[in-house]
């Protein structure tokens, strides 16, 4: 099978080495570093086999987008094995890959006696899971380190390490490294069955037509399950834990410079205030389980809630206008760690259940899963000769954006060209992402891409301009949003 | 690139444009600053009669007004650049712009501030539900249908009942899309005198008072909203397939937040004494940036206004005049049911505000406006107006009933008596 993206029409023939079914961050991050490696000097073919229409289309797109230290994870986990593994190494690529990352620092701050004794444990767990950083702090600290936090603050624990991403150029950047290396990403199929073929491959039976592959990686978050079950294991159900978020606009972005997480405590999980890279402050996440493993719609209770809760934190950010809201499903399950099982005799690996820290692992997810298929027989080792990292674009505000570069705009004058006035998107940038190996299909993908139309006014100015570069107005209102 | 001029207005929209017109007009150089491809500001894509009553005295459509008021400016001697993004200060009079040309640093001896203002999207106005396509704003619907030419649903529930959203309605009507309900969450239509009995008329819309949207239904297209009456609790649904927020304004304010201006909490605007000086000197600001949201003729009458105190500014004399520089103005306040007042600041001897009124958003309607004025416990002023207070819409008090009150007391509030 050829690389490339594939949108409709019938799969490819020929059987693959390796077919990665879901493309969130885990899956292209798995994609991607299986494609870097050869067996027997000869490169692995991979797929990469996405139901939408995009990759990052799903929990990977709608997080906090922490990277985690793993600070607070149950020591001697995967999960925290693999989060402190990750943090490393996605921090490392970030740099390389040109994926926005801006090292805030956290504080957990204590706001009854009960959070304020359990903080040295914490602190002590921190240092279990590896993580050697913390200090716990005074109230007057934490006032010097969140000024705008509202009264009652008792005290706290720092967390210099705990730092903000860009969830979507994230997995972006996988499904492209991943298409430079060769690797065919195969969108809008769905993976509806699985047979045996012969003891050597399985044909995988999707919307588009069957596809054949030698080794098959579950890495489909939310329907993990589902397709576990396709290979005949009954080891774990997803319940889709809903986390609603409320993004308040960047006016807001003095307010919390760092992370203002909550102490996990009998009164429940509470909620987050964080600095996004995107420049605005978000408020969440809520925890609901929920049945609809489709339903991202957010609610009143939620916002209610999520509000009640603010005003408490940092009652001058409930002034600031919200810009966003959204919801985000954690593909919890009855365990309480990752659910990564090796199926040596039918080669099949799933990486499933990656509830709230996936973002962060997801490279030390794809380390391990190349460890996991070599003990099953699929021995590799990296190739040599391999494309540079690709250099994504840049859309993190702390750092510079085409509508500041002098040189930039003289050489390019579209660079100069703001379509996008709210996230000042220019329409270099616009057409950059559509003439990207990886373009998006609608305007959502774009937004994911540039941030064109995220910003406050969510359209009010360049709602039509957006849909037009996107060349899809004057078709319909809907197919341009 | 660096350039310089005598005053730099950002916002080519009604009042920006009439402010550069005078000011040119006066022999300044003027540079005028739009972010879209062409000046105009709103008017541009509000392709319906109905601009120009105050200021041009005549009517026309919105995009031959925007044309005209454009051409006005240049005529006089502004230049009027577009494409133009005011990203943020370089100084206390400088601006830093993109435009394709490159950056540009602007130093000016005066800035005008016309940013305009928009509608608050359904995200602001924290609305819950899905989030298909097919939920926009008024702007975005023009935008889309007048500039763009493109195609909307065929039946929408406007939310809002403002003189804004029977615009919306026309729109909608023009794009061959029903309006199957509008919402206004006020015991009556907000712009009931002037539009509504028209309106149910000629456009048949059946229009919900006291009536909020409190949730969107469709994953990848809207199929429904549900509404509450505010008065009983009952909710139900309405089948549709897009919905328009309409009204609800907040001023473009970015660029006056970011200088640190004073701002006024009520309309988010930056506060502006008479003279619609800011409180940092040399900067002024005009149109519905400050009293979101009026008419374009007021917007641009702002303007005009605003001329002759950014001359008395540049030319030296001004201190007495414009400016907050040290000497405080009288804070002037508004009571429930308005949200806010512009001007927010009253400075004695500077003359009057512009068009001889002090503007007021209401939050409920009045049939009867007893408008009484008070400064230090003291009843300034009292008089009946012949016009409602009606909220959606902004109400004007003549600026007279000012005259009265101490130019050493204390702040002047106006409440309904
Ligand atoms: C509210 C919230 C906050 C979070 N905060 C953080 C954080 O701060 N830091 C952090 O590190 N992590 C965080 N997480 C967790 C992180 O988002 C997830 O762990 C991660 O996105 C999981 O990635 P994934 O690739 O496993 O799943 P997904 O992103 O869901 O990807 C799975 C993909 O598989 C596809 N798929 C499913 N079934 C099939 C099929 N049958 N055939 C083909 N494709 C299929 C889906 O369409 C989907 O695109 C948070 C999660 C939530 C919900
Ligand atoms: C749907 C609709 C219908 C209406 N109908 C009528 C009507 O019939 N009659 C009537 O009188 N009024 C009507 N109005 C109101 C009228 O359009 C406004 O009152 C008027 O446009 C206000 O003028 P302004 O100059 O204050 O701002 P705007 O017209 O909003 O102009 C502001 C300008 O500033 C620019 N700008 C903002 N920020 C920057 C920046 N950082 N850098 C560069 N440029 C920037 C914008 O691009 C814009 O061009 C209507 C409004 C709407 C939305």
């Amino acid at each position: 099978m050829n690389g490339g993206v594939s949108r409709s029409g019938p799969l490819p023939d020929g059987t693959v080495d390796v077919a990665v079914v879901g493309g969130g961050v885990v899956g292209a991050a798995v994609a991607r570093e299986l494609a870097g490696r050869e067996a027997d000097g000869r490169a692995l073919s991979v797929a990469l086999v996405e139901a939408r229409s995009d990759v990052g289309d799903g929990t990977s797109k709608a997080n906090t987008a922490i990277l985690h230290t793993g600070f607070d994870a149950t020591p001697g986990t995967l999960e925290s094995r693999l989060v402190r593994r990750g943090y490393e190494l996605l921090g490392g690529y970030a740099e390389r890959a040109g994926i926005p990352v801006e090292r805030t620092g956290a504080v957990l701050v204590a706001w009854t006696e009960e959070e304020l004794a359990a903080l040295p444990a914490l602190a002590d767990k921190a240092v279990k899971n590896g993580y050697r950083e913390c200090e716990t702090v005074g109230a007057d600290e934490v006032y010097r380190l969140v000024p705008a936090l509202g009264p009652g603050a008792l005290g706290g624990l720092t967390v210099p390490g705990e730092s903000i991403i860009c969830p979507w150029t994230t997995t972006l950047a996988f499904a492209t490294e991943a298409l430079a290396r060769g690797a065919g990403v195969l969108l809008n199929t769905r993976v509806e069955g699985a047979q045996r073929d012969g003891g050597e491959e399985t044909v995988l039976l999707t919307n588009r037509g069957p596809l054949r592959a030698r080794w098959v990686v579950n890495a489909a978050g939310l329907g993990s399950d589902a397709v576990d079950r396709l290979f005949g294991h009954e080891r774990f159900t997803v319940t889709p834990r809903r986390g609603e978020l409320l993004v308040f606009d960047k006016m807001a972005r003095p307010l919390a410079n760092r992370i203002v997480l909550p102490v996990p405590s009998s009164r429940g999980k509470g909620v987050l205030i964080s600095p996004t890279i995107y420049g605005n402050v978000m408020l969440g996440p809520t925890a609901e389980d929920l049945r609809d493993r489709a339903d991202t719609s957010t609610s009143e209770e939620g916002f209610a809630f999520l509000v009640d809760k603010g005003l408490a934190l940092m009652p001058e950010l409930l002034k600031e206008e919200v810009t966003a809201s959204y919801a985000g499903l954690r593909a919890a399950t009855e365990h309480g760690d990752y659910q990564v099982h090796l199926d040596a005799a039918q080669r099949y690996l799933v990486l499933g259940g990656i509830r709230s820290t996936g973002l962060t692992s997801s490279m030390a997810l794809a380390e391990h899963a190349a460890g996991l298929l070599a003990e099953a027989g699929l021995v590799t080792s990296v190739r040599g000769q391999l494309p540079e990292p690709p250099r994504m674009p840049n859309i993190g505000e702390a750092f510079p954006r085409p509508y500041m570069c002098d040189d930039l705009i003289a050489s390019d004058p579209a660079y100069g060209t703001v379509v996008c006035f709210c996230e000042r998107v220019t329409a270099g940038e616009i057409r950059d992402a559509l003439a990207s190996p990886l373009p998006p299909a609608d305007i959502d993908g774009l937004r994911r891409r540039t941030r064109a139309m995220m910003g406050r006014c969510q359209g009010f100015f360049c709602g039509a301009e957006v849909g037009r570069c996107l060349a899809l107005v004057p078709d319909s209102v809907e197919e341009s949003r | 690139m660096n350039l310089t001029t005598d005053v730099a207005v950002v916002g080519g929209g009604p009042s920006g444009l009439t402010a550069a017109a005078g000011l040119a007009a006066a022999g300044l150089r003027v540079l005028v600053l739009d972010r879209e491809r062409e000046a105009g500001g709103i008017p541009r894509h509000s392709d319906h009669t109905g601009y120009g009553l105050r200021d041009l005295r005549t009517v026309m459509t919105g995009p031959a007004y925007a044309r005209l008021l454009a051409d006005r400016a240049v005529e006089a001697g502004a230049l009027v650049r577009t494409s133009a993004m005011v990203t943020g200060w370089a100084g206390e009079h400088a601006l830093d712009v993109t435009t394709p040309e490159g950056r540009l640093r602007v130093d000016a001896r005066a800035v005008v501030l016309a940013t305009g203002a928009r509608e608050r999207p359904r995200t602001a106005r924290m609305v819950p539900g899905d989030r298909p396509p097919g939920v926009l704003t008024t702007g975005q619907l023009q935008n889309v249908v007048h500039l763009h030419h493109g195609r909307v649903g065929t039946r929408a529930v406007v939310v809002g009942a403002e003189l804004v959203s029977w615009s919306a309605v026309l729109t909608l009507r023009e794009a061959g899309c029903r309006t199957v309900l509008m919402t206004s969450e006020h015991a009556r239509a907000e712009s009931y005198a002037a539009f509504s009995v028209p309106g149910r008329a000629v456009l048949r819309v059946p229009v919900a008072t006291a009536t909020r949207v409190v949730r969107i239904n469709g994953r990848d297209a809207v199929e429904s909203v549900e509404v509450e009456d505010l008065r009983t609790g009952e909710r139900r649904t309405v089948p549709c397939d897009t919905v328009v927020f309409t009204g609800d304004w907040v001023p473009d304010h970015e660029l006056a937040r970011a200088a640190g201006l004073a701002m006024d909490p009520g309309s988010r605007s930056p506060v502006v004494d008479n003279t619609l000086a800011t409180s940092r000197p040399g900067v002024f600001a005009v149109g519905n940036l400050v009293h979101p949201v009026d008419t374009a003729d007021v917007a641009a009458l702002d303007g005009r206004h605003v001329v002759e105190h950014v001359l008395a500014h540049l030319s030296g004399h001004a201190s007495e005049l414009s400016g907050l520089d040290g000497r405080a103005g009288i804070p002037l306040r508004a009571e429930a049911p308005f949200r806010w007042v512009s001007p927010g600041l009253v400075r004695p001897g500077a003359g009057a505000p512009p068009r001889h009124r002090i503007l007021l958003w209401p939050d409920e309607h009045r049939a009867v406006a007893r408008v009484v004025v008070t400064q230090d416990g003291r009843e300034v002023a009292r008089r009946t107006l012949p016009w409602p207070v009606s909220p959606g819409r902004v109400f004007r008090v003549p600026s007279s009933l000012l005259s009265g009150a101490d130019p050493r007391g204390g702040p002047i509030t106006i409440s309904l008596g």
